[in-house]
């Protein structure tokens, strides 16, 4: 049976999503958590019996505009919490990359899903990643119990940090129910310098220069030709308050000179640019590819491309060059040669999409070695002691 | 409260002392291994000197293969272990008892790599953290987190506390400038957890190891972001006649969109004892003062300043003095990061480090001063305004016992309002001994029992920095 047609529990707060765990529990029932289920295309394909909802765990619980912290309830649509937050000239620093541009589909993403992903855009260079503004959450373990983590304050180090654990973990821990965030004031302004027909590894080094620049850059991105224009693009962002980004902007543009810099958009212009990279949006068509998402030193992403080959149909680099977009053919032989030409470099290769049938036979995530796994094992267990939740969703068998 | 408690030595390994002795010299170099008292005694303690127990032994690893030998060993031999960096805890996160002995990464203090194109440093668990930022520091880097005691703490240490410092507003906390570690686990195997890339696959146990008090494994080698400094970047001291006045502006401050790279805090008495010992040109004759620093180029830093400006006089700011230079920055930051060296020249404290929503600052500054005068005590207050994370210096007489305990008990009062107040009993410093018997105040025994089990994963029989974080009597419970 899959996820799709199976029975849906949608609990109305935690001692109900505590007593549906248990009751799972005894029955040796598996559960897979969805959210706006926009986000379901990740990870290996949900092997559970029953799906556990959030829809009716949902709401702000507070927002603090003048402590720049925002708790909400695991089944928020993401859109009503921007719009909580815009009201007050703030936003989630960490600019959650919003799936529906790879997967299709109509839901609306939320919180939870947000969380389980560790949702990280381009912001990631200067702001960090979702994990990184998580300051603490609430969930429901596999043993029905509800559990807390951090707090509602900028810095706590009471006990172990069960908050980054679970961002990113793919719900494999447990039913977050609560997050905590800490905001950032919602840029006043934003610039992007622009940088054309750069190969790769210009535009690598192009990026690293800039990175390297005391100017404050929170977005820098290589655009391949033929991804919206029939030229490459190099891409400089800088935020903040309006006089502070011209003349960080001009400081940009003289910097790299020599490379043609010119100012080239602002204000929509420039997020709507800014959002497409975050979504992988050049890479969207079409539909029948594989997408990879590959995190890795950043001078070394330009060989990691060469090394694919006609494997590589099409790339994209954001985080100056530490994060690379990849699509390749849905094929495993594809995917083996991938994390072949990774191995030797280092870092991380995520299967971003990919068919069903295809996600359920190779790695995913990148494989892990045994220490590493029997960690991973141990404290999947530790919250988790029967493997309720996703199941198989990160790790084959775990 | 009662005075701090330390469970019940274990005798079968105290004696065993000389086999594990001798097992131990056969896996160490001569000089890594420290078996005589007057070697041992400088392991006893760290900077919660008001608490000491003899370790059993010192290692000294020279090596992650070393520190692997000796996990191993110490798990066979059923030893405790504690980890420790310079023993700069101001909570005891590295004392240790008669049936431990201390691993201490003093001498695994190399830079190993500088990458500045990749932006990070891999670097050797006993470097210490103003290394790092020096290293850099010719090529416009630097490594972000800040603890006063960077000139001596290690990163390894860092890592296990968590460590944040005075910029950390801006630039986040160590668990958010922390790339990668190499990790040594209890059974001698060693693990590399992240790497020089921004994002890990699988679990992030990385988030995991920062904070965990050494309880999961050695961290033997790290590997940290390196970030570009500002153009420049700009002390400001904002002096107040009102304690209040101080605390609301700094939630104004925020409140207003502005995230400066810090906003430190000083109170009456604080700005009394720096300023005689760093001559750092503060204003003494305020009741508060705010030290609030700027970066960016010249007219960005003098743009966000009169936005910070307008706001502190909104507040009745009564002083306002801009750093003219780098040496008077440089002065302005000494002042403050010798905080905690100046205050003991005068008297014995215990430093607290608990935090509150920044919104709840001034509530919780006037609770602080009603909870020690009840006790007949002083208080200097000196901290990280900007994320809401007091330091509160108690001060006490070492030699009156009594003293010392009102001091620990105005010191727990202190930090039970703070949770109260809906905040947290530490936010740099660590549980380590101090505080472990109030971890109950904020979390629920489901809590707790679901971080044990997460230690109890990495670490089954509790040999790593055991009696520490978690409550003595929760593990049986």
């Amino acid at each position: 049976m899959t996820a799709l047609d199976s029975a849906a529990e949608a609990p109305a707060d935690e001692a109900e999503a505590g007593r549906i765990v248990r009751e799972a529990r005894a029955r040796g029932e598996k559960l897979d958590i969805v959210g706006g289920g926009t986000r379901l295309g990740l990870g290996r394909p949900a092997e559970g019996a029953r799906r556990l909802s959030t829809s009716r765990l949902a709401g702000v619980v507070f927002h603090e505009p003048a402590e720049m912290t925002l708790r909400v309830k695991a089944g928020t649509p993401l859109a009503v919490v921007e719009a909580a937050l815009a009201a007050h000239g703030q936003t989630l620093p960490f600019e959650p990359i919003d799936h529906r541009a790879l997967y299709g589909g109509a839901g609306e993403p939320t919180v939870g899903g947000l969380v389980a992903t560790n949702a990280s855009g381009p912001r990631r260079i200067s702001a960090g990643a979702a994990r990184d503004s998580l300051i603490g959450l609430r969930l429901v373990n596999g043993r029905g119990e509800a559990i807390e983590s951090g707090g509602r304050v900028m810095k706590n180090v009471a006990g172990l940090d069960l908050v980054k654990l679970n961002c990113g973990a793919l719900g494999t821990l447990g039913l977050v129910t609560e997050a905590t965030f800490k905001l950032l004031p919602r840029p006043q302004s934003e610039a992007t310098i622009l940088l054309r027909r750069l190969d790769d590894e210009a535009g690598l080094a192009a990026m690293t220069r800039a990175l390297a620049s005391p100017y404050g850059v929170s977005g820098a991105a290589w655009i391949g030709p033929d991804m919206g224009r029939e030229f490459s693009r190099t891409i400089l962002r800088v935020e903040g308050f309006p006089d502070s980004v011209d003349y960080r902007a001009e400081r940009l543009i003289a910097l790299n000179a020599d490379l043609g810099a010119r100012h080239a958009l602002s204000g929509e212009d420039s997020q709507r640019l800014w959002r497409a990279v975050r979504d992988a949006e050049f890479l969207a068509e079409p539909p029948n590819r594989a997408i990879w998402r590959v995190s890795l030193a950043p001078s070394k992403a330009p060989r990691f491309v060469a090394r694919l080959g006609a494997d590589a149909l099409a790339h994209f680099f954001d985080w100056g060059g530490g994060l690379v977009w990849l699509a390749s053919e849905p094929t495993e032989g594809a995917a083996v040669r991938l994390r072949a030409a990774l191995a030797p470099l280092g870092g991380h290769a995520t299967l971003i999409r990919a068919p069903d049938a295809l996600r359920a036979r190779v790695d995913v995530f990148e494989p892990l070695n045994p220490a590493l796994a029997s960690l991973t094992r141990r404290v999947k267990a530790s919250f988790d002691p029967d493997g309720l939740f996703n199941f198989g969703r990160m790790f084959a068998g775990m | 409260m009662p005075e701090i408690a330390f469970p019940p030595v274990d005798a079968s390994i105290l004696a065993g002392r000389d086999a594990i002795l001798s097992g131990l010299a056969a896996i160490l170099p001569r000089e890594a291994l420290i078996a005589d008292v007057a070697g041992r005694r400088g392991f006893e303690t760290d900077a919660l000197t008001a608490y000491r127990r003899l370790p059993l032994a010192v290692v000294l690893p020279r090596s992650t293969e070393e520190i692997a030998r000796v996990m191993k060993f110490c798990r066979d031999s059923n030893v405790n272990i504690v980890p420790r960096g310079a023993g700069t805890s101001l909570s005891g996160g590295a004392i240790p008892q008669e049936d431990a002995i201390v691993l201490g990464l003093g001498k695994m203090s190399r830079i190993l790599e500088i990458n500045l194109a990749d932006r990070y440093a891999r670097v050797e668990a006993g470097v210490t953290n103003l290394a790092i930022s020096e290293a850099v520091a010719p090529d416009g880097f630097f490594y972000a987190p800040d603890p006063s005691s960077q000139l001596a703490c290690t990163i390894g240490g860092n890592i296990a506390m968590n460590a944040g410092g005075a910029h950390c507003l801006k630039y986040g906390v160590t668990a958010n400038n922390v790339l990668g570690v190499r990790l040594v686990t209890i059974d001698g195997e060693i693990v590399d957890v992240g790497g020089p890339e921004l994002a890990a696959g699988g679990l992030d146990l990385l988030g995991l190891i920062c904070g965990s008090e050494g309880q999961l494994g050695v961290v033997a080698e790290a590997t940290v972001r390196l970030l570009r400094a500002g153009e420049g970047a700009r002390p400001v001291l904002f002096g107040f006649d009102r304690v209040e006045d101080a605390s609301r502006c700094v939630a104004a401050i925020i409140g207003a969109g502005i995230v400066p790279v810090a906003i430190e805090y000083m109170d009456r008495l604080a700005i009394e004892i720096c300023e005689n010992f760093a001559q750092a040109g503060y204003p003494l004759d305020v009741e508060a003062m705010l030290i609030v620093e700027v970066e960016g180029g010249e007219e960005e830093m003098a743009a966000e300043l009169a936005k910070i400006t307008a706001v502190a006089k909104a507040h009745d700011v009564r002083t306002i003095r801009e750093s003219m230079s780098a040496m008077e920055s440089a002065q302005i930051w000494k002042g403050r990061k010798s905080a905690f060296g100046a205050t003991g020249r005068v008297a014995d404290y215990i430093c607290m480090d608990g935090v509150v929503p920044t919104g709840r600052l001034p509530e919780a500054l006037g609770r602080t001063g009603e909870i020690c005068a009840a006790y007949g005590l002083r208080v200097a207050n000196v901290f990280h305004a900007g994320d809401g994370n007091m330091h509160p210096l108690i001060l006490y007489d070492v030699n009156d016992a009594a003293e010392r305990r009102k001091a620990e008990d105005a010191g727990a009062d202190v930090l039970r309002m703070c949770v109260e107040l809906g905040g947290a009993l530490t936010g740099e410093h660590g549980v380590g001994i101090e505080k472990r018997d109030l971890m109950r105040r904020q979390f629920t025994d489901a809590d707790l029992a679901q971080q044990m089990r997460v230690r109890a994963a990495f670490d089954p029989r509790w040999r790593l920095n055991p009696a520490k974080v978690f409550p003595l009597d929760a593990r049986a419970a």
